[in-house]
């Protein structure tokens, strides 16, 4: 089937996954760590877009309710905890460089190749637009993991944390028309619970390390002392 | 109000009251909640014995005789460790590394996390476990970072983001896993229901589940200390207060297993009629070697540890992957033994982790370098760390040994040329255990060294259920654990 034969809904779904998948590369390269913020909160945008369209879509009206926290917590609430931390920390110019920016864009385009080679047996049975989804939801969780690895500064990882729950929370959104309300309200606490935990622990790191580098916090290995 | 709702009440309900209580009287609290809720759990067991598995609120909760032992195991261990927590955090204070307000964050996160283990244990909804496998994470990540120190911190960096990207993983299996679910049973609302997917697992697509328990064995796996994922344990449970290494060791990895272990009974459901399947066995096989892995690893890296607590931290490793290997070979008698051993392990290890506490309070230090003489300085912590030692190495007649020797036997039916490298992992670790407890708790001890206030009652409860258990097991046990073994294994042992 081809793009243009699926329903307009389904069309603008597809679209907007692409359009998490391209904020996704963004985030992965940009060096600025205050425009890291700004994309990962467009990001929380579009997810709430997509899922106010499956609600719609689906006529399942408890989405509407995902729709709103996802509005709330990942466009509003951890960007703004995010960028509160940049302010008292005073890093609004502070850069945190991939070290080497096109390996690890083409790394991440292998990446997404890998998800849909994995995703194909489950594609020959289903629809094209689920398996364009299941590949594309779980690219954005391995892209969320590799901003991890890839990134020093505490706030960027956390950004890179947030962005692999990102993926998740549009899995259950466009995959299975979302999960049973109870699963959603207690994944989305756990979210909000985890985004003041890690705003906690700036504080801790800025106190112990005097830093939010995490590419200094190497004492504990299994390495002999020298 | 029944006995399930108080069990899993009395910690939610302590957990905001253990912060607004005052430091002095927050320790006896925490005894007496624990209490109340370990009473409560039996009566759980009591009502499940007389009626067979059982439903509580509408199917919110499942309660059958695989989960049922490990609730009142969790709702023992977290008291015997309330109890021995009282007069540790005290002397903690004392020593001058915390303050009232972070006593009653520890106490908080106490509570909180006994409350996220019974949730995850007794809940019939798999989505909500997996909420309260990752609700385990945030209420003890605070607590790795107590002391403040920069090793608390960094390892408590680690604990989070490596148990949070792991658990991550597993919310995706769990969505792939709905994704299948839905189709085979229609009604979105019922389609996590453990209740009804045991049911209807034969009509599970193949793929999606082999693809979904993929995600899902990283992900509980990563919370069970699975090699190559486990490097968070050690560091967390090396920095943390050690009631909660003691809790983390012997509760959380439980739940993370039996997560892991309830999952792969519906993909070997899935899998079983699946004709264009390469291998039907895929979950138990690649339990069987992530299991053999973490266990040959973890027994080697026992052998290169200086601190008291990091040692013992990859002792449960190593258990861990016993376990995991004996549930993936599947067969009655391994899961018999493993269901066992996940008993008497985290019994012996919330013993050990306890005396080890106080070891290293005596010694004021963990650097096991430094700590000689326990046995001159205070004959119960260093006689409770040997034998202790004794007992999670294998020595007969414990509970360890009979567990350690029924694996043995099941690997030795089914797959014989296996036996070899668990029989050398074995003797590695007794070799790596003894070696470094020995000069502990003998030679003679640095001046100046002296008694602290302990409680030994809670170790020697511990090891004396171990003890039992290897020399006769109670015939209500023997009747779970065949009950267990039939529901997991679809047989029972003979």
């Amino acid at each position: 089937m081809f793009f243009a034969q699926l329903p307009v809904n389904e069309q603008a779904i597809l679209a907007l996954a692409a359009a998490v998948l391209l904020l996704t590369f963004f985030m992965l390269a940009h060096p600025r760590i205050l425009s890291v913020i700004n994309l990962f909160a467009w990001q929380g945008l579009l997810l709430a877009i997509t899922t106010a369209l499956v609600a719609y879509d689906a006529q399942a009206s408890h989405l509407y309710i995902s729709a709103f926290l996802a509005l709330l917590l990942k466009a509003f609430f951890i960007p703004w905890l995010l960028k509160r931390m940049i302010e008292k920390f005073d890093m609004h110019h502070e850069l945190d460089a991939v070290r080497n920016p096109a390996l690890i864009l083409m790394g991440a385009g292998v990446l997404v190749i890998f998800c849909y080679h994995t995703t194909l047996p489950i594609a020959a049975l289903q629809l094209t637009i689920t398996r364009n989804i299941i590949a594309i939801c779980m690219a954005v969780v391995l892209l969320g993991m590799l901003i991890l690895v890839s990134r020093d500064k505490a706030i960027t990882q956390v950004v890179g944390f947030m962005t692999l729950e990102n993926g998740l929370f549009f899995a259950a959104v466009t995959i299975t028309r979302g999960m049973p309300m109870i699963v959603e309200l207690g994944v989305a606490f756990d979210v909000l619970v985890a985004a003041i935990i890690f705003g906690i622990f700036f504080l801790h790191l800025k106190q112990s390390i005097d830093s939010l580098d995490i590419s200094r916090l190497n004492r504990l290995t299994e390495k002999e002392p020298d | 109000m029944d006995a399930l709702q108080l069990t899993l009440g009395i910690p939610l309900v302590a957990m905001p009251l253990m912060l607004l209580c005052n430091y002095h009287v927050g320790g006896y609290f925490n005894i007496f909640a624990t209490s109340l809720a370990l009473v409560a759990a039996v009566c759980v067991a009591w009502q499940v014995l007389n009626l067979g598995p059982v439903q509580y609120m509408n199917g919110l909760f499942y309660i059958d005789a695989f989960n049922v032992y490990l609730i009142v195991l969790t709702a023992f261990v977290g008291f015997t460790t309330a109890i021995f927590s009282n007069p540790y955090m005290r002397h903690e204070q004392e020593r001058g590394r915390l303050g009232p307000s972070r006593m009653r964050l520890y106490h908080a996160s106490y509570q909180g996390f006994l409350f996220t283990m019974q949730l995850a244990l007794s809940t019939n909804n798999l989505g909500v476990l997996w909420v309260a496998m990752e609700g385990a994470t945030l209420s003890t990540v605070l607590l790795v970072s107590l002391y403040r120190t920069p090793e608390s911190i960094e390892a408590a960096w680690k604990y989070f983001i490596l148990c949070g990207v792991g658990i991550a993983q597993a919310l995706f299996g769990t969505v792939l896993l709905y994704f299948a679910a839905v189709k085979a049973i229609g009604n979105p609302e019922k389609a996590l229901l453990w209740s009804e997917l045991v049911h209807h697992t034969a009509q599970l697509e193949p793929t999606t589940i082999s693809l979904a328990f993929g995600f899902l064995l990283i992900g509980y796996g990563t919370k069970v200390g699975l090699v190559p994922l486990h490097s968070w344990l050690p560091d967390a449970h090396s920095e943390g207060p050690t009631p909660m290494s003691a809790v983390l060791s012997g509760l959380l990895l439980n739940v993370a297993l039996y997560a892991l272990v309830r999952l792969k009974m519906i993909t070997d459901g899935a899998l079983a009629s699946a004709s264009h399947i390469a291998n039907p066995h895929i979950a138990g096989y690649l339990m069987m070697g992530f299991g053999l892995l973490s266990f040959l690893i973890a027994s080697l890296f026992l052998h290169r540890q200086k601190d008291i607590k990091r040692l013992f931290s990859y002792s449960s490793i190593e258990h861990m992957g016993l376990m995991t290997f004996a549930f993936g070979l599947g067969s009655p008698l391994a899961t018999f033994g493993a269901l066992l051993h996940m008993t008497v392990h985290s019994l012996t290890k919330s013993a050990i982790f306890v005396t080890v506490g106080h070891t290293s309070q005596i010694a004021r230090t963990q650097n096991m370098e430094q700590i000689r003489g326990i046995i001159s300085t205070q004959p119960a912590v260093g006689w409770g760390l040997l034998i202790g030692t004794m007992v999670i190495a294998g020595f007969p007649p414990f509970g360890v040994f009979t567990s350690e020797f029924l694996l043995l036997t099941a690997t030795m039916k089914a797959m014989p040329w296996l036996t070899a490298p668990l029989l050398l992992g074995l003797g590695i670790a007794f070799a790596g255990l003894l070696r470094a407890v020995q000069p502990m708790v003998y030679g003679v001890s640095p001046d100046g060294q002296r008694a602290v206030h302990v409680n030994m009652w809670p170790v020697t409860i511990h090891l004396l259920l171990v003890l039992g258990l290897g020399v006769a097991m109670p015939g209500i046990l023997t009747h779970w654990f065949d009950q267990a073994t039939h529901l997991i294994a679809g047989r029972g042992a003979p």
